[in-house]
């Protein structure tokens, strides 16, 4: 196995993606590249397909058609004797935390260090299981409990310390913060953007939170008629004239969400000036 | 080829080691390192990481804990490895202590367990108390209003527990039949008393071996169903929603559940009792040579009518059973998945055995009023 990073402008590059279920086409002629070390922000209304691209590309889901490369590596051929298993460089966080109900947060974690690295030892798996609870938030006692005694706000961080276990160069986020309280989001923004800037991955992340694309999202990427309609920083988006962005961006949820993050701006110039 | 990290040290005059980290230190090439480095037996004053290169929380994390561990100083970090290590440090990581419950001796051990497994006892038999009057309390809310009765899902639950259940119950039964009058044959000839191989296979359908294995087979395919049912539903909050719509789950789950099995159990048993005299009139034709007419002409005439009725009799009662068994653990199951399988096991292993306890009980019972 190396330890190559990957080097390129773009880890993520989805050219041509068409899915299908049945007669029901999801996306047709999706493009859309991510740079490296950015905070992707993936927008779209309900059932445009955006938990579908993430499946297409971390290889849940076959495309009808189209080209998935991840890292520099196609994702559809399915080599087993692949020197690096790419899915050792990424981490993903469903949008229930999909933690195994059976093992506890620590084994959870483990998981996918026994899976891609058996060399560790059990000392040093237990040590990286604890450190990524104390990464993600979550206070040490969390490590030895079971999901199912965990807040679902706690279950997001278990599962985003799952995620971060193998210290990945591309996280995918699935709506990190949907069913969060304010405070609870605002938190995981907070954690997301820290430990991007920690770090330095790459995060794909999709959620419906406008909060979260004003305050972390380095660009945005809208998803609408099929595929991806626009890419850019939210002022680049708004200077668009698209029917849907305009009502995304400009409905009253993104104007409050506007306003409170100019608010926030202020506070800080203020807090400067006051030094 | 995967490159592994590795380290080299040096002992200075007062004993301590200068550790010199070299090649990655990140999580997919440090593993052997670390357990090499616990094998230390000198404190260490000095780590030189200037011949690492990548790193990532991993690394910084091994470093992190030589630090604490030895009062280390390191050297030659980049700058990366400086953030890093910082940002490690920075989330004052001393791990828990693991498994803080005092073992204590033996005895202890042993009277801790007694309590908990009498305690967990007690707590079983309300619970079952508990789900047994609330299955009554149902039960007589939907006599006085049969209006409730859920008649779609009853229908249907009879459809799956009992006609689905015909090809293989009917496969089983035919199966035993034959067994029986067989090995019955080979015995009875030492007496020259073969043709009392009607009256077994006859009378051991009806009143024993139909109705038995029906509701071991019952308890195998049905009543784990029910169970795994509930209970994922159960995990999955469709329970809770239920109750807050104002559906009340013993109705609308269990009831039909339960009355179809107490339905369909006896119909089962007596259509098993029935292959299985197929079954033995049929070896009985070759191995007997008794026309398979005959056979069954003769059953007519050995078998009392009672015997119908001990097997008739026992049937809803095995099905309440089965049903009861697999309800009531289907709607134990609470916290994880692994809990169905659990829940569902002792479903059926319950089910199983109270049928075959209270089948010995039914036949002490009707030989003492005479249905012997």
């Amino acid at each position: 196995m190396s330890t190559d990073h990957f080097d390129g402008e773009f880890p993520i590059v989805v050219e041509g993606l068409k899915n299908q279920f049945g007669s029901h086409v999801i996306h047709e002629g999706l493009d859309l590249k991510v740079r490296r070390g950015e905070i992707l922000g993936v927008v779209g209304g309900s059932g445009t397909g955006k938990s579908v691209l993430m499946r297409s590309i971390i290889g849940l889901q076959q495309p009808s058609a189209g080209r998935i490369e991840v890292l520099g590596q196609l994702v559809d051929d399915d080599s087993e004797g692949d020197e690096v298993d790419i899915r050792s460089r990424w981490g993903v966080l469903f949008q229930g935390g999909a933690l195994f109900s059976t093992l506890t947060v620590a084994e959870n974690i483990e998981v996918p260090l026994k899976q891609f690295h058996p060399e560790i030892g059990p000392e040093l798996r237990r040590e990286i299981a604890l450190f990524k609870v104390r990464l993600s938030g979550l206070p040490p006692e969390a490590a030895d409990k079971y999901p199912s005694e965990l807040s679902g706000g706690m279950k997001k961080r278990a599962g985003l310390a799952r995620a971060l276990a193998l210290d990945p160069e591309l996280l995918f986020l699935d709506e990190p913060t949907a069913g969060l309280d304010p405070i609870g989001a605002a938190a995981f923004d907070t954690l997301t953007s820290e430990l991007q800037d920690t770090l330095g991955h790459t995060v794909f992340l999709i959620t419906h939170d406008l909060d979260t694309l004003y305050e972390i999202c380095d660009r945005v990427a809208v998803i609408a008629d099929k595929r991806v309609i626009a890419v850019g920083t939210i002022p680049e988006l708004l200077a668009l004239d698209h029917p849907w962005i305009q009502e995304y961006f400009n409905g009253p949820r993104g104007r409050a969400a506007k306003a409170s993050q100019h608010r926030a701006k202020a506070m800080d110039k203020l807090a400067k000036a006051g030094e | 080829m995967r490159e592994w990290a590795d380290f080299t040290t040096e002992t200075d005059a007062d004993g301590a080691l200068h550790l010199a980290l070299a090649g990655p230190m990140v999580v997919s090439s440090v593993g052997e390192l670390d357990v090499r480095l616990r094998e230390l037996g000198a404190p260490v004053a000095r780590i030189d990481l200037s011949a690492v290169g990548a790193i990532d929380t991993v690394g910084a994390w091994i470093v992190s804990r030589l630090i604490d561990e030895h009062g280390a100083a390191i050297a030659g970090a980049s700058k990366e490895a400086q953030l890093l290590i910082a940002a490690v440090r920075e989330k004052d990581l001393t791990a828990p202590a693991e498994g803080t419950g005092a073992p204590g001796n033996a005895l202890t051990r042993l009277l801790e367990k007694t309590g908990a497994a009498a305690i967990a006892y007690k707590n079983g038999v309300v619970e079952l108390l508990d789900f047994l009057g609330a299955l009554l309390i149902a039960w007589f809310r939907v006599l006085r209003h049969p209006s409730r009765i859920r008649w779609i899902s009853l229908v249907r639950q009879m459809e799956l527990v009992g006609v689905g259940a015909l090809p293989i119950m009917g496969l089983m039964s035919f199966l035993i039949g034959i067994v029986i009058a067989q090995q019955g044959a080979v015995q009875l000839r030492q007496f020259g008393a073969e043709i009392y191989t009607v009256n077994l296979t006859g009378r051991l359908s009806f009143r024993e071996l139909g109705i038995l294995m029906t509701a071991i087979m019952f308890a195998g395919r049905s009543g784990s169903s029910f169970a795994a049912q509930i209970g994922t539903m159960k995990l999955t909050e469709e329970v809770d929603a239920m109750r807050t719509i104002g559906v009340s789950p013993m109705e609308a789950l269990v009831l039909p559940r339960v009355m179809a099995s107490v339905i369909i159990m006896p119909l089962l048993g007596f259509y098993s009792a029935i292959l299985a005299i197929i079954g033995g009139a049929f070896i009985s034709m070759f191995s007997l040579e008794i026309p398979f007419f005959t056979f069954l002409t003769r059953i007519q005439e050995v078998v009392p009518t009672h015997d119908l009725w001990v097997g008739l009799i026992k049937g809803p009662v095995f099905g309440l059973i089965v049903a009861l068994a697999g309800c009531y653990q289907g709607m134990r199951v609470h916290g994880n998945s692994e809990e169905v399988g659990l829940k569902t096991t002792v479903a059926v292993v319950q089910a199983i055995f109270a049928v075959i306890v209270l089948d010995a009980f039914f036949a002490v019972f009707f030989t003492e009023i005479g249905w012997g």
